[in-house]
């Protein structure tokens, strides 16, 4: 039988479109790549770690596999560092091909990567509050499961005012986006509560002693701190040993979970409001505590929770998506619509920013049985990042900074 | 507000000066800035905080401890890494630089990411009522550790034959080696000598700033301002340093907070311009 080079070529094609159909299979052998991008070095390594821990907590239970699709997990560490946080993006994306960058953790780490990940379409589930990327200047490719720098901040203004009876306040944060954000929300919500903001400190992020802003602190009734890292730790105790007695609020990094089991008694009474709370009922978040003590031996808080949630989220995600992770449009609008009822932090959606939309926790620490622990006074449901305010009102104003919302004379 | 201000930047001039005296010393004599110097600070720290929290040794004992654990690591790394690329200095000093990012790394696995919190002696917890105001008792007793630690380092330096031998090989290698000092060796006591208080000054400081990563890199350029603030090889020299930068450091941020990031280093470049040796440094010859 002749056999000519056109009947080769049909030949071929039909062997080729017959290797084409189960192409889904291909696909799917072929892992899902997750970049996460985390501090695991410099002063906010506590919580890079822990960003770790809790996606490789999530990933290891289901044995690297979600929804029925194999999980390459790539980590680079930013060294809490907005300089080597682009360069660890980059790596991920360009050397790695991740299909997914978890992180990074700061405000101002997410900030110095948003064009990056804008530029290259990456779908970014970042814990970093960085509050203007879904709001003012809205990065389409950002999905935050956490909440923005001053989200809890609206809840804990709100609550200082209402429930502490606290008049006069003095804030105390770090000198960099997160602080100012922090600080800005709090200072907005407990004004609009009644309350008055007399001074907002800032100390240099990695600062040690904590002693020349304690000699400042005077005439008010409370202060309101939003360290991250190890930071809370030195600071409380410090403000202790000075014997400064009054009240202290915070937000979700000054009071995080994973920080009590490095807190002394010197902390009891902290009051912080946080999108997680170690104390939450949920069989979820019993089954994250008890895999984070199996694998790491360690006390989860606010950043594991966040990264081991990213991991629900891509899940879900990647199940309504059937493993086609090819279009960074289609993936994130995937990842905005997912909503998950049984989490470790409760049930939660996102809004059409891509920000989430649930629980806020206020907790006090106390000692329970020997022990430090957050115990939750009181659950806001349902919190949008625009909270108390509707959306187009808090859109008007300015972003926060260091600068606003200004500090103006309180009424005596 | 002022008085805790002033007590406190004497305090933690005391801990600088723990840190520098060292630095100062071994800058001196071997003409290396040892940029381990900060990773010294933090593993003594880090093994003071372990000794009191896992094995519930004394705080004093821990810290003495801690001091001779990080003197052996220094003296390990000067023979067998420095002593290898002796003449090099340029070699040396990338060799430092290497060592305490490996330190850093290895302490992030060994310690992990969370802060390492130390309690204070027991006796020495609570506060003191002085001047008028309320200041913890540790940090007073830092400052006495301080001074303690001046005056042995300075008698140890102007009275021993050793405290000559290290004199002499500061002013003039050479010179040293001429008239029969093993100047080689006397780099390993020095060595061993400054990274041993190094690593004191990280368990006295523990209480104080706790331990955490990073602390190194923290610590490693206030070394370097008092050391280039007081003059190299001067136990003087760091021991003012040490206390200028507590004051600066301290009355700046609260006078002029807008320049934090920056108040220390202004001293650093107004010696360097005018009196580059610095303050209690002899000109080079």
């Amino acid at each position: 039988m002749p056999f000519n080079r056109r009947q080769f070529l049909s030949g071929a094609a039909a062997v080729a479109g017959a290797a084409a159909m189960p192409m889904p299979a291909i696909a799917a052998s072929k892992p899902v790549k997750i970049g996460l991008l985390a501090d695991l070095s410099g002063p906010l390594a506590e919580g890079g770690i822990q960003m770790k821990q809790g996606l490789t907590a999530y990933l290891k239970s289901k044995n690297f596999t979600l929804s029925g699709y194999r999980i390459d997990l790539v980590i680079g560490d930013t060294g809490s560092s907005p300089a080597q946080a682009k360069n660890k993006i980059q790596e991920l994306v360009e050397r790695d091909h991740v299909d997914f960058i978890v992180g990074p953790l700061a405000a101002f780490e997410m900030f110095a990567v948003n064009a990056y990940v804008i530029q290259h379409k990456v779908p970014t589930l970042c814990l970093a509050g960085a509050d203007n990327l879904t709001q003012r200047a809205p990065n389409p490719y950002l999905v935050r499961d956490s909440a923005t720098s001053s989200q809890a901040m609206h809840v804990m203004g709100d609550y200082a005012a209402r429930k502490l009876g606290l008049k006069r306040v003095i804030t105390i944060d770090s000198d960099f986006a997160f602080g100012y954000e922090q600080e800005g929300g709090f200072q907005q919500v407990f004004q609009l509560r009644g309350g008055c903001v007399v001074k907002k400190l800032w100390s240099p992020l990695g600062t040690v002693d904590f002693t020349p802003y304690l000699a400042q602190i005077r005439d008010c009734d409370g202060v309101c701190q939003g360290y991250a890292g190890a930071a809370p730790v030195q600071f409380m105790k410090q403000y202790a040993q000075f014997g400064l007695k009054l009240p202290v609020c915070g937000g979700e990094t000054a009071g995080d979970d994973a920080l009590l089991p490095h807190f002394g008694d010197y902390a009891i009474g902290m009051i912080s409001a946080c999108p997680y709370t170690i104390g939450y009922p949920g069989e979820a978040n019993k089954t994250f505590i008890a895999l984070m003590k199996k694998y790491f031996d360690s006390v989860p808080g606010f950043y594991a929770a966040g990264t081991y949630m990213d991991g629900m989220v891509i899940e879900a995600a990647l199940k309504s998506l059937h493993g086609d992770v090819s279009d960074p449009a289609r993936t994130v609008k995937a990842l905005r619509a997912v909503k998950l009822e049984h989490t470790p932090r409760g049930p939660f959606s996102f809004d059409h920013f891509g920000n989430a939309v649930g629980n806020i926790y206020v907790r006090r620490i106390e000692k329970v049985g020997g022990k430090l622990t957050n115990v939750t006074l009181e659950t806001y449901k349902n919190i949008s990042q625009f909270w108390p305010y509707p959306e187009a009102t808090y859109l008007k104003q300015p972003a926060y900074s260091r600068s606003w919302p200004p500090v103006t004379a309180c009424k005596a | 507000m002022w008085t805790i201000l002033a007590i406190n930047s004497v305090t933690f001039g005391g801990l600088l000066f723990l840190l520098s005296a060292g630095f100062s010393l071994i800058f001196g004599l071997m003409r290396v800035p040892n940029l381990t110097h900060g990773s010294m600070f933090m593993l003594g720290g880090y093994i003071g905080g372990s000794l009191i929290a896992s094995w519930h040794l004394p705080f004093w004992l821990a810290a003495l401890v801690a001091a001779a654990a990080v003197a052996a690591f220094g003296g390990v790394m000067e023979r067998f890494l420095l002593r290898r690329l002796a003449g090099s200095v340029l070699a040396q000093v990338l060799v430092t630089l290497g060592v305490a990012f490996m330190v850093s790394d290895f302490s992030l696995m060994v310690w992990g990411g969370d802060p390492l919190s130390v309690d204070a002696p027991r006796a020495l917890a609570g506060g003191t009522r002085a001047l008028g105001v309320f200041f913890p008792t540790y940090r007073i007793a830092v400052i006495l550790i301080a001074v303690a630690v001046a005056a042995i380092l300075w008698a140890m330096l102007d009275r021993t034959r050793l405290g000559a031998m290290i004199r002499a090989g500061v002013d003039d290698p050479e010179m040293a080696r001429v008239v029969g000092i093993r100047v080689s060796r006397l780099f390993t006591i020095v060595f061993c000598l400054g990274a041993g208080l190094a690593g004191f000054g990280g368990v006295m400081g523990a209480p104080i700033l706790s331990v955490y990563p990073g602390l190194d890199f923290a610590m490693l350029p206030l070394a370097l301002v008092v050391v280039i603030l007081g003059g190299a090889g001067s136990l003087p020299g760091s021991l003012v340093g040490s206390i200028v930068i507590g004051f600066i450091y301290n009355f700046g941020l609260v006078m002029v907070p807008q320049l934090a990031y920056f108040i220390l280093f202004l001293p650093m470049v107004l010696v360097l311009v005018l009196r580059p040796q610095g303050l209690f440094g002899r000109a080079a010859p």
